[in-house]
């Protein structure tokens, strides 16, 4: 019995939450704080010759950083050293940073940058994925003999699926403040971030410093979504050359434009199938081809379409798979993390392809998914069997039984009654917790626990809190391990002169590898203080812990991750162990349809999800809900269009996501199915509810209207045009 | 530049600023009252609503001058207990940057529920908050928050 963990403790950081006390980037500039900002190219592609500045303003009043003014490499650290952080000569994508300019108020700012005119040569740009030639990455999966498969099938079906470019929409845009060196020699930078030390390497490597001597401190968050893994990166940078120049802090602050503008959103993606099934529609043959737009940089498209990869012949058991995914250079605006990386995009084509069979079998799609589901002891599509934790069948049966669609004639004749269709979906997935293959082993995440001298335990990691309940989840797991309360546990900081490199808070990997190696410090500090004190010493634990010290007791432990024994990977042939466990998923939705207005309505929502192990409830479901949403809006609201390689929806007016009232009310059915190497058998669950709301909708919508739905957002114009071609009759 | 004078959460204050100068600015900037948040500059997000004479606005679409001589509540000002409270143990606020605005949105809604009699429900607080741009929660837990503010009655 667990005496912390599983209950609902409140946020310790709600409290400045509320009453407006927590301190965003933008609610703590300093005084004498400079402004800055990037100019930026007005054309996807072309050359830079260079600038023309307005001899009618007084330049000497601001400060201006080129691409020479880098003292170190003029690279934004990442995957590939292919992204400068200003261009020098060639331009790869529209609003590629060319030049850096501050002012010590904003008025001066933009009075400066009106006053420089960049001079530009224009060529044609490649915005086409499909006619791509540079591929940033390309991973080849290959299980049985899937040709000898597909050929001796009793039926083959070939499919092609799209998802567009969806964007993240942290309410709060992206920032940073830096500093100028120190005395000491250190530069420091506070931001608004998910990864404190992806940051710290890169500013080590644009100013040529130590690692050592770049700190960086995360601010309150206001939302990631993965678009605060890799971009604060550029803003940090951008922000502490100009402090450098400037001999003062600088603040980098985007404004909602800015921010959608130019930062990286969801790679848009094209899928295609072909599956060979029985007349059972059992799985015999999965051939899968997955192209992702990756923009003009590498980025960390490589890791994206990893993930896209692996969970593209979905959570189905199948002896003959093969997948090739690329993902390609285009002159779009680069492409990155978001929520699910990769896997939403092939998760909605593999589970639009089995509601295709379902249909073309005349069998019951959740009947479909009844009888290709993995199982324990099954193995995936990169041939790792799956050993433990596999909750796939007790969150069909239990949504299942909750919202009785097997009951429901799906996608079968109804009279049809007034303009109003009412229809029903399903989806049924998975999503691998942590880094792929060997990542955990090779970043070897660190957690330490130190006693303070009042006997609290003081918690330091880099993994940060930005809405998914870091501090909270962390303060469960330490109170449970030393057996203690909340009370005794203060989660430090995010700070890397302060916490050890516990890698990126991304990958669904904060609770069950660093949660991991956070239960695992405190029991060990645990022990020691019963050691010293013999078990059931007298006094709180604050008290025996201040003990222990005043005895001379070591009260800091640091943990290493190390992973779960028997994982076996191999990079080459992507085969292995993808993941130490998955999260298990099915999602449930009811829409209606207007045939005048093609708006589609969402009436209700189901997910049951396994997480092995619900922490915190409250935040579990907070995090299925939110990602859920999410999903939905993807599915039916959310457009990101480009023109001529700038994102046509930049602004807020125009780049919608769901509010309370596009927000069906939501169930949430948690599944528990432990893991042993998780704390407390917990898995992950930030990315999972993302992948399976976008099939589910399409499959609804197409229970609604009979017609075929193969690419998200399924807005208004798009159902229209598919509904006039199925029904010429009903055109103007 | 010109003289405002306007009361801010019970306190009079004057403020020298350009009539234009947004009242999201002013707050934040001149008064550092910073609990009011921007999150798109155009009345879209909701992060930066705050009430006028009790009713809610979006302050980054307020111009300075049209608060003269009135009565401004923000997110830090009094009466907002019994929400702040229910958001925080209904898990109302994730990454907590449109909670402010959720929070004294809520608190309008209430007042006029209260004003007109209305017995506040799911379907009313959906309508009422749907200017409120939240990305983390999907609203379940918004809307349960502002519910269980409302069981609370037209108590501060």
């Amino acid at each position: 019995m667990t005496r912390v963990v599983g209950t609902r403790l409140r946020r310790p950081e709600g409290p400045d939450k509320v009453t407006g006390r927590a301190m965003y980037v933008a609610d703590d500039v300093p005084v004498g704080c400079w402004w800055g900002k990037a100019i930026r190219s007005p054309v996807a592609h072309g050359e830079l010759l260079g600038f023309e500045l307005d001899p009618a303003f007084d330049f000497s009043q601001v400060v201006l950083v080129r691409a020479a003014d880098i003292p170190g490499v003029n690279v934004v650290d990442l995957i590939v050293d292919d992204q400068p952080i200003l261009a020098s000569d060639a331009i790869e994508h529209w609003g590629q940073p060319l030049l850096l300019v501050a002012a010590a108020d904003q008025a001066t700012l933009d009075a400066a940058v009106r006053a420089i005119d960049v001079r530009v040569r224009e060529s044609e740009p490649l915005l086409d994925m499909e006619a791509a030639e540079v591929v940033f990455k390309e991973i080849v999966i290959d299980k049985g003999d899937v040709d000898a498969a597909l050929a001796s099938a009793p039926h083959v079906l070939r499919r092609t699926y799209h998802t567009d470019s969806q964007e993240q929409m942290y309410i709060e845009p992206q920032g940073a403040i830096a500093w100028p060196e120190a005395a000491d020699g250190t530069v420091l930078v506070r931001g608004s971030l998910q990864c404190p030390y992806y940051v710290q390497r890169a500013l080590a490597r644009a100013l040529d410093i130590e690692p050592a001597r770049a700190r960086v401190v995360q601010a309150a968050t206001g939302g990631g979504f993965g678009g605060k893994e890799e971009y604060p990166s550029v803003v940090a940078c951008h922000a502490a050359l100009l402090a450098r120049a400037a001999g003062q802090p600088v603040a980098v602050i985007y404004d909602r434009h800015e921010d959608l503008a130019v930062t990286p959103k969801r790679h848009p993606a094209r899928v295609r199938h072909a599956t060979g099934y029985d007349d059972d529609g059992r799985l015999l043959a999965m051939d899968v081809d997955v192209l992702l737009d990756g923009g003009a940089f590498t980025t960390l498209s490589p890791v994206v379409l990893s993930r896209a990869a692996i969970h593209a012949a979905g959570a189905y058991r199948c002896d003959a798979v093969r997948i090739r995914g690329r993902v390609v250079k285009t002159n779009h605006v680069p492409y990155g993390a978001f929520r699910g990386f990769g896997a939403p995009q092939v998760c909605f084509a593999v589970e639009r392809q089995m509601d295709a069979i379902a249909r073309e079998r005349d069998l019951h799609p959740a009947t479909l998914r009844k009888r290709n589901a993995l199982r324990l002891g099954d193995t995936t599509a990169t041939s790792g069997r799956l050993e433990e934790s596999v909750g796939s069948e007790e969150v069909l049966a239990k949504i299942l039984e909750r919202t009785g669609f097997e009951d429901h004639p799906w996608c079968q004749p109804r009279p049809a009654a007034g303009r109003k269709r009412r229809g029903a979906g399903f989806s049924f997935f998975f999503h691998g917790a942590g880094f792929t293959g060997a990542g955990e082993v090779h970043l070897k995440a660190k957690v330490d626990v130190r006693l303070a001298a009042d006997g609290r335990c003081e918690v330091h990691s880099a993994s940060t809190e930005f809405g998914q309940g870091t501090v909270t989840m962390f303060t469960a797991i330490a109170a449970e391990a030393l057996e203690t309360g909340p009370d005794d546990v203060l989660v430090v900081e995010p700070d890397t002169g302060a916490v050890p490199d516990s890698g990126p808070t991304v990958a669904s990997r904060t609770c069950m590898v660093v949660g991991g190696c956070l239960a695992r410090a405190c029991r060990e500090l645990r022990a020691r203080i019963d050691a010293h004190g013999g078990q059931g010493a007298e006094g709180s634990f604050r008290e025996r812990a201040r003990a222990f010290l005043a005895a001379g007791g070591d009260g800091r432990v640091e943990v290493t991750y190390a992973s779960p024994p028997g994982l076996v990977w191999d990079d080459e042939r992507y085969e292995g162990d993808a993941y130490p466990a998955y999260g298990w998923a099915a999602d449930y939705v009811e829409v209606e349809v207007d045939l005048d207005t093609f708006e589609v309505s969402m009436e209700r929502f189901v997910s049951a999800v396994d997480v092995g192990k619900a922490i915190q409830p409250q935040l579990v479901e907070g995090q299925i809900e939110g990602g859920s949403l999410q999903a939905l809006g993807f599915a039916h609201i959310e457009v990101v269009g480009t023109k001529d390689g700038r994102f046509l929806q930049d602004r807020m007016a125009t780049c919608i996501i769901p509010t309370t009232l596009d927000a069906p009310p939501m169930e949430v059915l948690l599944v528990e199915e432990p893991f042993s190497h998780g704390p407390y058998g917990a898995k992950g669950v930030g990315e999972l509810p993302m992948d399976g709301g976008a099939p589910a909708v399409a499959s609804a919508i197409e229970d609604a209207l009979g017609i075929s739905i193969d690419r998200v957002p399924a807005t208004p114009e798009r159902l229209a045009a598919a509904w006039l071609a199925a029904h010429p009759e009903e055109a103007l | 530049m010109s003289e405002h004078e306007f009361e801010v959460n019970g306190v009079r204050r004057t403020v020298s600023a350009d009539p234009l100068r947004r009242l999201l600015d002013v707050l934040r900037e001149d008064l550092a009252l910073t609990g009011t948040k921007e999150g798109c500059g155009e009345g879209e997000c909701g992060a930066c609503t705050v009430m006028i004479d009790g009713e809610a606005v979006n302050s980054c679409l307020v111009p300075v001058c049209q608060v003269q001589g009135a009565r401004v509540t923000t997110v830090e000002g009094a009466g907002l207990e019994s929400v702040q409270e229910a958001f925080l143990e209904e898990g109302g606020a994730q990454c907590g940057i449109c909670t402010p605005g959720l929070i004294v949105m809520t608190r309008a809604w209430l007042d006029t529920c209260e004003r007109e009699g209305r017995v506040p429900d799911e379907a009313e607080a959906r309508r009422a908050l749907a200017g409120n741009l939240c990305r983390c929660t999907g609203y379940g837990k918004v809307i349960a928050s502002a519910l269980a503010a409302a069981a609370e009655g037209g108590e501060r």
